[in-house]
């Protein structure tokens, strides 16, 4: 019988531990897919987050590295240096990359660090049980933001895209989203360019991939999606933010 | 007890005094003996004093940090005043004296003044003031060989500026001729 | 022989660890270990070696989690405040038996305190170089060559037993010049078909990793882990015995503190005191044994350091309260005299005999 969908294998058999209806299960996918399709499994290093996400080493069949709170990039440059023709990559969700994690980010960014970044903004912290995070929206509710997110009190979120695009070391950046078949084909291709980027070294490439999270926002998944699309696309924009995977950073 | 030169050399940033030092250790070490350097750090060295902290010994070097010179080498007022008293009897003190306008009222010590600014000028020395007065001291204490104190040069002048080795031999024949 | 030069202790840790093979070191600028880093950031270029600059310790030992994991020799280095903040990454490290050396050129505390030399992060050190159950070596070099000798074993053994080694060294050893001499380092072949190097489609995937979420499975490897330090306690301590055979007072000193310390001992000797001394080298694991051999005729211990007596707890331990255990020592970053040193020994011992 014909094979005509499977999973990739890229993907380990671990069943995860994700919630109904949360996104990453397809961003997992998307990174195993193109995993397999560049056919670099064998030399891919990941490097995983404190988060949701913190047992992605689980799942992906690459050699994976599990990070303190917040120091992905840092442990993916070492990794880096150590290993100079290897793909490396980070899964990061909000907290860990905008918030704890803010200097590593960034400083791996602006040093043009060979690495792609892939950057789960779900607007909460969700492996803690639904707290405010530093891309929760203004006014949104959250465990620790019982009244909404006051910008007067609490501050503004962070756009990372648009902030890391201002750096001289990024190569490509581009805010993705998976609501629907045509945005996750569309995300599907823009982690593809961004692991191609580092293939061909041309610097640092972070994927922004707007995701729900049913659970902490007290959404069923389908109400999820519209509240992303309603709120979070209006305030993070979908689009490319940086390009210069042609030319190269340096 | 072993034969110990415990040495101060201090003075401002730039006159060369860790220079002169790590000559003075590197001599030690050329002549079989236990030497250690110990540059005073932090911020009074940016712009301020300088000094460091030379031992050569037969025997091991228990603590790096002079605390009383037996020999001391000034190049400022400043550290002048701040290590003179230290200085055990017997103890010998060489001063550049045409930076330092004082007379030291002890009796107990030996102090040389030595006018080795004026005369690295003169003499076409320039910036070899510490080396002049090494060659002073090399004198009056002989703390090691003058073929020693050679080969120390040798080792801490690098290959870059190998064109500067005459110039500190001639500084060093100056200062024991004073 | 190789010809003796005059090193820096910090270039000669710097220098060792380029033999001893390291390639990969990140760092971040900090009084006193600074020229750890200068000179790295010369010579790593030329030998294809990684030097560098991170944006804070804390992403410089992470650097070093990611190196190390991938099986290569990675080293950092700070000094006290600096530590403090690498802590989060030892215990990650620890918590994932990944093998790196970290080297503290120690400064007074706590805070900022001072710039200049002290011993006072002995505890960190020894007890609490991070959260959780795990242990550190811990060297404590006492002069410039040592330094060589030690950086040399600390990357050996942080491979055999695949575990962070630490070289604890101060402001006086770092900044001071002494003869060294540079062996050829023996450099051990240990098994690294752990690393996250890439699996080549060759085997299952690695995974470097500190989380566990049953407890079970975490005690089990907790367990594993304290049998392999049980092995590190039996053969690993390192301890030098100078003149405890017949002392009535030993002193217990490292690092350049113990260079005072011996100076004292001798001018004790010299009239008529027995004073001895004991010399951690290691001091995780601590050389308990040195201790009880000395506590059968010794009347009396005092340590010697460069802090508030944070190895007195540890000397008492090992001769199992034995013995008075006294302590004499400076802090905040002075230096303590060997007539200071030499004065205690005379108040403990009532003067010469």
């Amino acid at each position: 019988m014909a094979v005509v969908f499977q999973k990739p294998h890229a993907l380990t058999d671990a069943i995860t531990h994700y919630c109904p209806g949360c996104t990453h299960g397809i961003v997992h996918r998307l990174v195993a897919e193109v995993i397999d399709e560049l056919g670099v499994e064998g030399k891919t290093v990941g490097v995983v987050p404190v988060g949701c996400s913190v047992l992605a080493y689980n799942y992906f069949n690459c050699d994976m590295i599990e990070a303190p709170h917040g120091r992905a990039p840092a442990v993916a440059t070492g990794v880096r240096r150590a290993l100079p023709e290897n793909v490396v990559f980070t899964y990061q969700g909000d907290g860990d990359l905008a918030a704890i994690g803010t200097a590593e980010t960034v400083h791996a960014a602006t040093r043009g660090e060979n690495i792609t970044i892939i950057f789960i903004n779900n607007a909460i912290y969700g492996m803690t049980g639904g707290q405010m995070a530093p891309t929760t929206l203004p006014g949104q509710v959250t465990q620790t933001t019982p009244y909404g997110r006051d910008v007067n009190y609490s501050g503004f979120p962070i756009r990372m895209c648009e902030m890391l695009s201002t750096l001289s070391g990024v190569a490509f950046a581009q805010r993705v989203t998976v609501d629907n078949v045509q945005h996750v084909r569309e995300a599907k291709a823009a982690i593809k360019k961004g692991f191609q980027a580092q293939i061909d070294k041309k610097g640092f490439s972070i994927i922004e991939v707007l995701s729900t999270c049913p659970t902490n926002w007290g959404l069923t998944p389908v109400e999820a999606l519209d509240w992303l699309r309603e709120n979070m696309i209006p305030y993070y924009p979908l689009g490319v933010y940086k390009d210069k995977t042609e030319e190269g950073v340096r | 007890m072993a034969d110990t030169k415990n040495i101060v050399l201090a003075g401002f940033g730039g006159q060369g005094i860790l220079f002169a030092g790590k000559v003075m250790a590197y001599t030690g070490l050329m002549e079989g003996k236990q030497v250690s350097w110990l540059p005073s750090y932090g911020p009074e060295m940016r712009g301020g004093t300088a000094n460091c902290s030379v031992c050569i010994s037969d025997e091991p070097i228990a603590s790096p940090v002079v605390i009383n010179p037996n020999i001391l080498i000034a190049m400022n007022l400043p550290s002048y005043q701040k290590f003179i008293d230290a200085v055990p009897a017997g103890g010998k003190v060489f001063l550049d004296s045409s930076l330092i306008d004082v007379k030291c009222e002890r009796t107990d010590i030996d102090v040389y003044y030595v006018p080795a600014t004026e005369l690295s000028n003169s003499e076409n020395l320039q910036s070899l003031a510490n080396i002049i007065l090494l060659g002073k001291v090399l004198k009056e204490t002989q703390f090691a060989s003058y073929e020693g104190v050679k080969k120390g040069i040798g080792k801490c002048v690098s290959a870059r500026k190998a064109h500067l080795l005459d110039a500190n031999i001639r500084a060093i024949d100056l200062g024991m001729t004073l | 022989m190789a010809e003796k030069v005059l090193m820096k202790g910090n270039e000669a840790i710097a220098e060792a660890a380029i033999r001893a093979g390291c390639r990969h070191f990140f760092g971040y600028p900090i009084t006193p270990q600074t020229e750890i880093s200068a000179y790295l950031s010369k010579k790593m270029p030329k030998i294809g070696g990684t030097f560098l600059q991170a944006e804070s310790e804390v992403a410089a030992i992470n650097m070093v989690l990611g190196a190390a994991s991938c099986g290569v020799r990675a080293m950092t280095s700070s000094s006290s405040p600096g530590i403090s903040l690498k802590t989060e990454g030892i215990s990650y490290i620890a918590g994932s038996d990944v093998p790196c050396v970290v080297v503290n050129v120690q400064r007074g505390g706590p805070g900022l305190g001072s710039i200049q030399p002290a011993q006072s992060d002995y505890w960190q050190a020894t007890k609490a170089l991070g959260h959780g159950d795990f242990h550190v070596l811990v060297y404590a070099p006492s002069s410039v060559q040592e330094m060589v000798d030690y950086v040399y074993e600390a990357f050996d053994k942080a491979e055999q037993y695949r575990m962070p080694a630490m070289i604890l060294s101060d402001g006086v050893l770092g900044q001071m010049m002494e003869p060294v001499e540079f062996t050829d380092p023996v450099i051990h072949p240990h098994d690294k078909s752990w690393a996250t190097t890439g699996h080549e489609n060759k085997r299952a995937h690695n995974v470097v990793n500190s989380l566990y979420l049953t407890p079970q499975e975490l005690e089990d490897l907790v367990h594993q882990r304290f049998e392999r330090y049980k092995i590190v306690e039996k053969n690993e301590p390192k301890a030098e015995e100078y003149l405890t055979e017949d002392a009535d007072i030993v002193l217990v000193a490292y690092g350049a503190t113990a260079r005072i310390a011996k100076a004292a001992v001798n001018q004790a000797r010299e009239i008529g005191i027995k004073a001895g001394l004991i010399r951690p080298i290691t001091l995780w694991p601590f050389p308990k044994a040195s201790f009880e051999k000395a506590a059968e005729h010794a009347k009396k211990f005092l340590c010697v350091e460069m802090s508030m007596g944070q190895m007195v707890e540890d000397v008492t331990l090992a001769i199992h309260s034995s013995k008075p255990v006294a302590f004499f020592g400076r802090t905040g970053g002075v230096i303590p005299a060997p007539s200071e040193v030499f004065e205690a020994i005379k108040k403990h011992t009532g003067g010469a005999e």
